[in-house]
């Protein structure tokens, strides 16, 4: 049900039955390596390139989504997913795999919200019981594809951030116990002209100052209605400036309970520079990190506010600028 | 360049991106500068060891001694890469170890790794120079023009 200009509200309240995390060993050396479901010891998860290891991170993250929800394969009516490599190959080629019927997202770094919002809204529809919304992306597979090879021996500045090798899905069902999708806010793609693409965090905060807004707008609430409210993978550097950039539009969110899943997901002494990225970062913290928080009840309402940078490395090395967008998820649990 | 580029942002973009850099750490250049001079002076003092040993062992002259040390920086940099530690020693050293032959070395290495999974022909062969080959065409063309400034001096009758 449409609410103010953007914003999704799900009267039926679809229920996140299910999550599947996988991430590899780096991510699994950082502070949240208990809130995951596997954590890997080996990049190459014993394929023979990095893109087949991606993809098989997405696939372990649905098997694991599937049978914690107690379901087959073919009860899945509809897979979303996304990730980073070029014509989304991963999702598509894990989508072979799963054989159900898929839509391809693109939604770069904000796909795991983006699938999320869509999943809740063909469940709450009714067009759908059971919708099964992934992504994954894993550092060298997504080096390889943007920036320089991964053993290439470039400085890098400390506004750049780290790829998660990260896998992240989650299971939609129109009922049961679980943590609830209320309404989700689609957003704008917003550029402020910036094009480094070591600094994303900067080009992606107004994306996601612009989704908040409107988030509140549209629903009539203030921040403070939330326990947690996470942006996706801004980072150290992005993060600030958004809390900044909030203050300035007259949107304060209090600091306790605004976070940033690229900064939650590495630890301070992990050399990430500003933080992490990439889609699998936002994916994993949400649906590992405060997922289990909310069921332990030290969370009830949460906004998820990923963030994707739209470039493609021919728009960069076109000097385009950055076009970046978010896409926020508010999910409650009374459990 | 750059004032060109602001030229065509909004006024609300140039607003956001002085906004945006108030608040981005910089690159700390002082240090980095002093970081690449030791590694890089580093390297040329194991270069000159390495010319050295040439020289005092086998039959080598100063001028001979430059190609085998040559050889052996970019064996050590190509092992390095491989294991997986160059990226790490350049993320600390930064010019200091891109701009001796162990940086060029180095690009090569990577990108032929990088690559290896397309196979050896499509994948290796066709992109090990993906980073280096812009150095090789612009080293070759700015060595022409040099030596066509030089054939031209010598032409009208300089020394």
């Amino acid at each position: 049900m449409l609410k103010g200009h953007q914003t999704w509200v799900f009267p039926s309240k679809p229920t996140i039955l299910s999550t599947g995390t996988v991430v590899g060993p780096f991510e699994g050396k950082g502070p949240l390596a208990d809130d995951y479901d596997v954590v890997h010891g080996d990049l190459w998860l014993g394929q023979d390139s990095y893109e087949k290891a991606e993809k098989k991170m997405m696939e372990e993250a649905f098997e694991i989504a599937i049978r914690k929800a107690g379901l087959q394969k073919q009860d899945i009516q509809f897979f979303l997913g996304g990730d980073l490599l070029n014509q989304i190959i991963s999702s598509s080629f894990a989508a072979r795999s799963l054989a159900v019927p898929y839509i391809g997202l693109f939604g770069a770094c904000s796909t795991s919200m983006q699938s999320l919002s869509m999943g809740a809204l063909l469940v709450d529809s009714k067009s759908a019981d059971y919708v099964l919304c992934g992504t994954a992306s894993h550092n060298p597979a997504v080096e390889k594809q943007f920036r320089y090879p991964t053993e290439y021996g470039a400085q890098k500045p400390p506004t750049a951030q780290w790829t998660a090798t990260a896998a992240g899905a989650a299971l939609l069902g129109p009922a049961g116990d679980g943590p609830k999708v209320t309404s989700a806010t689609i957003g704008r793609v917003v550029d402020m002209g910036l094009s480094d693409p070591f600094n994303m965090g900067a080009a992606m905060a107004p994306a996601a100052v612009d989704t908040l807004t409107a988030h509140f707008r549209d629903l009539g609430i203030s921040p403070e209605e939330y326990d947690l409210i996470a942006t996706g993978d801004l980072a150290r550097v992005g993060h600030q400036i958004a809390r900044d950039l909030l203050i300035k539009h007259g949107l304060e969110i209090p600091e306790e309970i605004f976070t940033d899943c690229g900064i939650l997901i590495y630890g301070e002494d992990q050399p990430v520079m500003a933080g992490g990225s990439g889609c699998g970062c936002a994916a994993v913290v949400a649906y590992g990190h405060i997922l289990n928080r909310m069921k332990k009840g030290e969370l009830k309402k949460v906004l998820i506010v990923a963030t994707g940078a739209l470039l493609s490395p021919l728009s960069y090395q076109q000097k385009e600028s950055i076009p970046c967008i978010a896409h926020a998820v508010a999910i409650e649990y009374n459990g | 360049m750059s004032n060109k580029k602001k030229k065509k942002l909004t006024p609300v973009q140039q607003e956001y991106q002085a906004f945006a850099k108030a608040r981005e750490p910089q690159r700390p250049v002082l240090a980095n500068v002093f970081k690449a001079f030791i590694v890089g002076g580093f390297i040329s003092l194991l270069g000159q060891g390495i010319a050295d040993f040439f020289i005092w062992n086998f039959d080598f002259t100063e001028k001979t001694a430059g190609n085998p040390t040559v050889a052996v920086l970019i064996l050590i940099s190509v092992v390095l890469t491989s294991l997986g530690v160059y990226d790490h020693i350049a993320q600390w050293a930064g010019a200091g170890t891109a701009v001796p032959v162990t940086g060029f070395a180095n690009t090569i290495a990577s990108a032929a790794i990088e690559h290896r999974t397309e196979g050896y022909v499509l994948g290796v062969g066709g992109n090990m120079f993906k980073l280096a080959g812009s150095v090789i065409a612009f080293g070759v063309f700015a060595a022409f023009v040099v030596a066509l400034i030089k054939t031209l001096f010598t032409m009208l009758g300089g020394a």
